[in-house]
């Protein structure tokens, strides 16, 4: 059933493979203003500054080096939606141009009805898209007004069947692993259809329950692990240990 | 100066949270956010706000406080909101609250600090952008002696010129202060070095901050 929804993770942008890439190089863990680095050598990038000699965090978070620029990567917080995510949300209400989505954000979303895969007549729109159904969308654009989400493209569409449930949002990339490779490995190792969400919701549906819950524990087991590099060898050694 | 003791993420439900004890004074903070802000009226489109709920529950005193909003736990709420939002940069979420709900499990005087505290190191785990952690503590004079972190008894003592409560927060890694409140009375002079003690006291906290949000990761 719904195949398609295993192709959604591909559709991921860069920012996972940037975060996969700096594994290999030494993080640190800093607090807000903490001074990370001190000389003219360095530049600030994402969630640092400069104050006179040093580079100071701006926020929690791992610190590292990519050359000259220090960036503070976030591992908790809420989700910050970004053009071109993939998310999973809830329709919270029917419009009369679309519908109203909750995708677990600072503001709610909106797919007009323009955006869904066929044509939908607007008196028959809660045939497609009722209240409380869940949908696999993308964002396609980010404005002050709002988020616009749309259904058109590969493996988006209404979820059925399985379950879904939460995981730190910033913890996502790690889940995926460098080109969808730790999805696609607890995939095969518990035959279940899986689709994550960068608002960090996931979703599961398998064979049977057994097979979905395991799942859902190997995902957990690395969302525990923040700093761990090499953790797609750790998960293999925690499914040779759950078999 | 009490035994302190801090905690990040024990509220698994929020964004961020965080517990702060100065012996048997105990807070915990839970931060809800960037969110949608309710009253509409309230959003402001340049920026977001930070909105602080203080609340002392019925059970952390000797004698049951009726539960619910008082005129003492709003003033705190607004204190605290006013301790905290100078370090915090919420250019970023226009039109959104973080919400900080902070409660005191057990109160041995000292609760609004221990409720900056917890409330900065929630915000902090939330993964806030702020320039910088907020420490807070409670200088007091008894008759003629300055003491740092005052308990319940310390506060009530009443021989000779009484007791005076001075509570201060604090920009950890700058000199300035956020918050400065005063219950009783003090001569001009005594301030400096009260505020000399408060700068020695916050960097003990700061230590224990920076402990408690690094131990969160290596678990």
């Amino acid at each position: 059933m719904m195949n398609h929804t295993n192709e959604a993770h591909e559709a991921q942008e860069i920012q996972e493979v940037t975060f996969q890439e700096s594994s290999v190089k030494k993080r640190k863990i800093v607090v807000p203003g903490e001074i990370i680095a001190t000389g003219e050598d360095f530049l600030p990038g994402e969630g640092a500054r400069r104050e006179g000699q040093n580079v100071l965090a701006s926020r929690f978070g791992l610190a590292e080096e990519a050359g000259r620029v220090i960036k503070v990567i976030a591992i908790t917080g809420a989700f910050i939606p970004r053009r071109n995510n993939v998310v999973i949300g809830r329709v919270t209400s029917v419009s009369f141009n679309g519908w109203i989505i909750d995708i677990d954000s600072a503001s709610s979303a909106f797919l007009p009805i323009d955006e869904s895969p066929r044509f939908i007549n607007k008196s028959e729109m809660n045939q497609f898209l009722d209240i409380g159904d869940v949908i696999v969308a993308k964002i396609w654009s980010v404005n002050n007004r709002g988020i616009d989400l749309s259904l058109k493209g590969k493996g988006l569409g209404k979820l059925e069947g399985g379950f879904i449930f939460r995981i730190i949002p910033n913890r996502v990339p790690r889940v995926i692993g460098r080109e969808g490779s730790m999805i696609t490995l607890i995939k095969e190792k518990t035959g279940c259809n899986i689709t994550v969400g960068q608002n960090g919701w996931i979703w599961i549906s398998g064979q049977n329950l057994e097979a979905e819950i395991k799942a859902r524990k190997a995902i957990e087991f690395i969302v525990d692990k923040v700093h761990v590099s090499g953790l797609t060898e750790l998960v293999e050694d925690w499914f040779a240990k759950n078999a | 100066m009490r035994k302190m003791y801090a905690k990040v993420g024990v509220v698994p439900n929020a964004d961020g949270s965080a517990m702060f004890a100065f012996g048997d004074t105990v807070a915990i903070a839970a931060v809800y956010g960037p969110r949608q802000l309710h009253p509409q009226h309230m959003q402001d489109p340049g920026t977001g706000i930070l909105r602080v709920n203080y609340d002392l529950l019925s059970f952390s005193v000797y004698e049951r406080k009726k539960p619910g909003p008082s005129r003492r736990s709003q003033e705190i709420s607004k204190v605290t909101e006013w301790a905290l939002s100078p370090v915090l940069d919420l250019k970023e979420f226009p039109n959104t609250v973080i919400d900080v709900q902070v409660y005191i499990l057990q109160a041995d005087a000292g609760t609004r600090t221990a409720g900056i505290n917890a409330a900065s190191l929630a915000l902090a785990h939330a993964g806030v952008p702020m320039k910088d952690l907020v420490c807070s503590i409670s200088v007091g004079k008894l008759d003629k002696n300055l003491v740092v972190d005052l308990d319940k008894d310390e506060e009530d003592y009443d021989e000779g010129e009484g007791a005076t409560d001075f509570p201060i927060a604090k920009i950890a890694s700058t000199n300035e202060y956020t918050l400065l409140q005063l219950d009783g009375k003090i001569q001009p002079g005594v301030v400096k070095e009260i505020l000399g003690l408060a700068d020695k006291a916050c960097e003990e906290i700061y230590e224990v901050q920076k402990k408690a949000l690094k131990e969160a990761i290596e678990q």
